[in-house]
């Protein structure tokens, strides 16, 4: 099959491949530039667990072909930290709140609540929970997946994170 | 005392040992992308598979047509039964005593069975070959109907079998009969019937469904042709047990085989048994002489590896008129698809179902199961819950409901009534269990006053009165469960996996500077292993458990165990950790009393030291002795400071807990919403609180999915017709409720640290909660029995079925 040339910016660095038209944005992530945090958990677009962000939107990399993501800017959760790897606040909130267990979800979920906290840094716990709606996890039962991104939240804000009562 | 000296509890709490809350070590790889996942793995050369699969739930295969698909550029072989034959492979042994197909051999059996496996240089083309493949089927009928199995003109599933009068589990009576197993005393139980002022039926149905973790099964198989040696990396909860029955299906010695589990995502049961795709994928390897990796897609994972559940309960109890249970007899139908490939203790076909006498003490019982072959998927796992314990566990909780309902006594007051009392542990039940520790009555009045117990069946029967005055259309349902499992298979008299006694192990080597490494059967699969073993040595050695490295999956250099499933990794090889520790300590113990110049009775442990007694300023450390180890040990005594433990349990161990759901259901939409769950757990010793809870949360959010939405549905040709994420229903951040969580602690009194498990209590006791709150709510009606899964569609039916529409 003729291949496509496409170039982007993934994590910050600019990135030129040639790949199959039909070639899906997570084996182009996963297998083209070794970038396995994002993860494949379904094929109908349901889990999540492919989650990244693409010209400031969360997308699931899973229903996205490589070629529609050419020129554009993306992050994955390798991206996240920063270079001197210092964790994100959410990368840190999410290991402080046992947001995580198996941690096959938590590439997509850290990289979906990124972009729902850049859109509202002061989310409701409800605001929340529709928010990551599109992220699946089958270990957690998503409650302390909640107070991860609120500590987060209030890390991003530099305000002191206060445990809501139980 | 010097004051540079931290305190005893200073320096425990230094260790991060039992007890501590603390912060996993396997985050820190995970939060950041970097877990090592099956899929993750590239090799240079690696080569793809995938499956063609049957659209058919029951034809006979007339010809198979590879021409096409071998022609694909990229296509480097296509595999049926027929180049399995030539291995002998075409068929495999289950892990219950049957033999599965690997491939389509004459008939396909269910839909989406396996019947050809194509290898291609990358994924899509091996995916674009798999449709090319040309199959001729001849329709036959089907039955997916476990009750209709066993019928006089019911098709025959098993043609290779039809006529075998035994099978591995003893005789069966008809050509799709698995099994009949039985177990408590049938005379004792019938005369208690005979005798009862009261007494109930019904037939209670928990149907099936699938474990769906995130990350789908999947392998690297990797043949070596110079050594002769396989390497296979998988998705495996039981590394060991893959690598012995691997050998034992391929004939390749079992010390040429490495089985690697790397980073699981999750497992929940599905990832214990062997499957087609793991055996083609070792075939593909060895016919291609290149790796070959095999990736199950969401479809193919839902609709063929591992269903769980799918038993058909007809229970019964008796009862005098004031409330005591004085008799249960349970008669089952077990669906196990077209091939017995549960994942049971091999001496149990229908697991440990007779703990269906539950948390109560019941002074007769019997159960009968007989297995049936379907035209369904076959598995049987245990679903985040020991071998059928969530099953026994729904029938006896639900079956409870019904009697007091019919008793007209309150559900909570009823279980009070009849649950097992302090002072009778150990307690034998009438299926001869000896449940090693409780403290029911002081678990359940704990949860019945946290929740306001009173108050809210006080607030219920305000609500029903003004529904039945029309004022409102929500009903108010309250669930209550008091559930007792029975985990950390098991002892060797009870439990053995092909022979293969179903101890587990860990081995502890601590290196000269007081850091060490612990290798265990076990694998976790995001409980937190690398976190919680490190603070069982902690605890014991008094070295701090970030001086600990915890390696599991590797069966070149992990002991040889049988894995994690049934909530056993703590029961058994937890255990297993202490108990090594404790040789180590035994033997640092003589190396300190060497270097202090004292008797080793004259020694006593201080969180991470031998002091002298009554000296204290004379010890040493753990650190201190890890060094002496490889340095100046007493003479004759070998260097070094390190330990292995095979850990043949002593007894299953018992964990319980007392459950309450406050549920409001419209009867006009049928939606339901969870008010308040509250979980009161007691699992022994807690090693990890933090850990602890997130497993609690985790599996009340499957039990969740499963009890209002789950459901692997066939259709009556064979079709299923749930088997994406489309129709799957796993619960989103949206509609899962808010957890709240409690415990007491009632140790283990034998086991090494009192631990019981925990992982699975949730998903065995919220099931029946959820039922519960939900029949709760109708029951004043008169509805005795709405069967799961509690979706809209069903709970709206049953309101219309009330005659609540009109």
């Amino acid at each position: 099959m003729a291949k496509s040339h496409i170039s982007m910016t993934v994590n910050g660095k600019k990135v030129e491949e040639l790949v199959e038209p039909r070639t899906l944005l997570i084996h182009f992530l996963r297998e083209q530039l070794q970038l396995t945090g994002p993860h494949i958990g379904c094929e109908t677009s349901h889990c999540g667990a492919c989650t990244v962000d693409l010209d400031g939107k969360s997308v699931k990399s899973c229903t996205v072909f490589a070629v529609q993501a050419n020129g554009a800017d993306i992050r994955t959760i390798e991206g996240m930290a920063a270079a001197d790897g210092t964790l994100h606040a959410l990368q840190e909130a999410f290991r402080e709140m046992h947001g995580l267990q198996c941690g096959f979800c938590t590439p997509g979920m850290i990289t979906r609540a990124y972009r729902l906290l850049q859109e509202n840094k002061n989310p409701t716990e409800d605001e929340i929970r529709v928010g990551i709606s599109g992220n699946l996890c089958r270990c957690t039962g998503y409650q302390n997946i909640v107070k991860a991104i609120q500590y987060a939240a209030a890390k991003m804000s530099g305000v002191p994170f206060q445990e809501a009562a139980e | 005392m010097n004051d540079m000296t931290p305190t005893s509890a200073g320096r425990a709490e230094k260790l991060q040992g039992m007890g501590c809350k603390r912060k996993r070590v396997e985050d820190i790889r995970f939060v950041q992308g970097k877990g090592n996942y099956v899929d993750d793995i590239k090799l240079p050369g690696m080569l793809y598979g995938d499956f063609t699969r049957s659209p058919h739930a029951h034809a006979r295969v007339k010809k198979i047509d590879t021409t096409k698909a071998a022609a694909v550029p990229g296509v480097v072989a296509v595999i049926t039964a027929e180049t399995l034959k030539t291995v002998n492979l075409a068929w495999m042994p289950t892990l219950a005593g049957d033999v599965q197909m690997v491939l389509a051999d004459g008939k396909v059996l269910f839909q989406n069975q396996e019947v050809a496996f194509v290898i291609a240089e990358d994924r899509y083309t091996a995916a674009d070959a798999a449709e090319l493949v040309e199959v001729e089927y001849e329709a036959l009928p089907c039955n997916v109907d476990p009750l209709k199995a066993m019928s006089a003109n019911a098709p025959v599933i098993r043609e290779d079998i039809k006529d075998k009068k035994e099978g591995a589990h003893g005789p069966r009576k008809h050509y799709n009969h698995v099994f009949n197993w039985q177990a408590g005393d049938k005379a004792k139980a019938d005369a208690a019937f005979a005798k009862a002022d009261v007494s109930i039926k019904e037939m209670i149905v928990y149907p099936r469904v699938h474990p769906c973790p995130l990350e789908t099964c999947q392998c690297v198989a990797s043949f070596d042709k110079i050594k002769g040696e396989l390497t296979l990396w998988g998705t495996f909860q039981a590394p060991h047990v893959i690598r012995t029955v691997g050998s034992l299906i391929s004939k390749i010695p079992e010390h040429k085989i490495h089985v690697i589990a790397p980073d699981i995502g999750g497992g929940f049961g599905n990832k214990v048994g062997a499957y087609p795709g793991y055996i083609c994928a070792i075939v593909a390897s060895i016919v291609t002489g290149r790796p070959v990796k095999w990736v199950e897609d969401r479809i193919e994972n839902l609709s063929t590896t591992a269903f769980a559940r799918d038993f058909y309960m007809e229970t019964e109890l008796a009862a005098t008129k004031d409330g005591k249970v004085t008799g249960l007899r349970c008669y089952t139908i077990a669906d196990h698809g077209a091939f017995d490939a549960c994942a049971n203790a091999t001496k149990w076909p229908a697991g440990l179902f007779s703990i269906i006498s539950g948390s109560y003490d019941f002074p007769a019982a019997h159960v009968s199961v007989d297995g049936v072959y379907t035209n369904k998927a076959p598995g049987g796992v245990a679903y985040r819950c020991s071998f059928r314990v969530t099953e026994a566990a729904y029938a006896i909780e639900r079956a409870m409901d019904i009697m007091a309902q019919k008793l007209k006594m309150d559900p909570a007051e009823f279980r009070m009534k009849n649950l097992i009392r302090r002072e009778q542990f150990p307690y034998t039940s009438a299926f001869g269990w000896v449940y090693d520790s409780g403290d029911y009555q002081t678990a359940f009045k704990k949860a019945m006053e946290t929740v306001g117990y009173k108050q809210l069946r006080e607030e219920q029967k305000k609500r029903q009165e003004a529904f039945k005055r029309g004022e409102t259309r929500e009903l108010m349902g309250i669930g209550v469960a008091f559930f007792t499992e029975i985990v950390g298979a098991g002892p060797s008299r009870n439990c053995d996996i092909l022979g293969i006694a179903m101890f587990d192990s860990a081995e502890i080597r601590i290196h000269p500077t007081g850091t060490g490494i612990c290798r265990l059967g076990t694998k976790s699969q995001g409980q937190g292993h690398e976190t919680t073993y490190a603070q069982i040595i902690a605890t014991e050695l008094g070295l701090p458990a970030d001086n600990i490295m915890v390696e599991e999956g590797n069966t070149d250099t992990a002991p040889y165990g049988l894995g994690t499933y049934g909530s056993r990794s703590t029961p058994v090889s937890g255990a297993a950790t202490a108990m090594a520790c404790r040789k180590i300590k035994a033997k640092a113990q003589m190396i300190a009393a060497y270097m202090l110049e004292v008797h080793d009775d004259d020694l006593e442990w201080d969180v991470d030291r031998f002091r002298v007694k009554g000296n204290p300023e004379r010890f040493k450390t753990m650190t201190e002795l890890a060094w002496a180890a490889y340095h100046e040990v007493p003479p004759g005594m070998e260097p070094g400071l390190e330990a292995i433990n095979y850990y043949d349990p002593p007894n299953f161990t018992y964990p319980f807990g007392a459950y309450i759901c406050v549920m409001d259901v419209d009867v006009d939409t049928g939606t339901s919403k969870v008010r308040r769950f509250y979980a009161l757990d007691d699992c022994g010793t807690r090693i990890n609180p933090m850990i602890i809870e997130g497993q609690i949360h985790g599996g009340l959010t499957e039990a969740f999915g499963i009890a209002m939405g789950q459901e692997i549905h066939y259709d009556e040709e064979g079709n299923v017709t749930t088997a994406s994420l489309m129709d799957y229903f796993l619960p989103t951040a949206v509609e899962t409720p808010k957890w709240e969580t409690d415990w007491t602690t009632t140790p283990s009194p034998h086991h090494p640290i009192g631990a019981k498990g925990v992982g699975e209590s949730p998903n065995v006791g919220g099931v029946p909660c959820f039922s519960n709150a939900v029949n709760d709510a109708f029951a004043f009606l008169g509805s005795t029995n709405i069967p799961m899964p509690h979706d809209n569609w069903r709970t709206w039916t049953a309101a219309e079925k009330l005659g609540l529409h009109t």
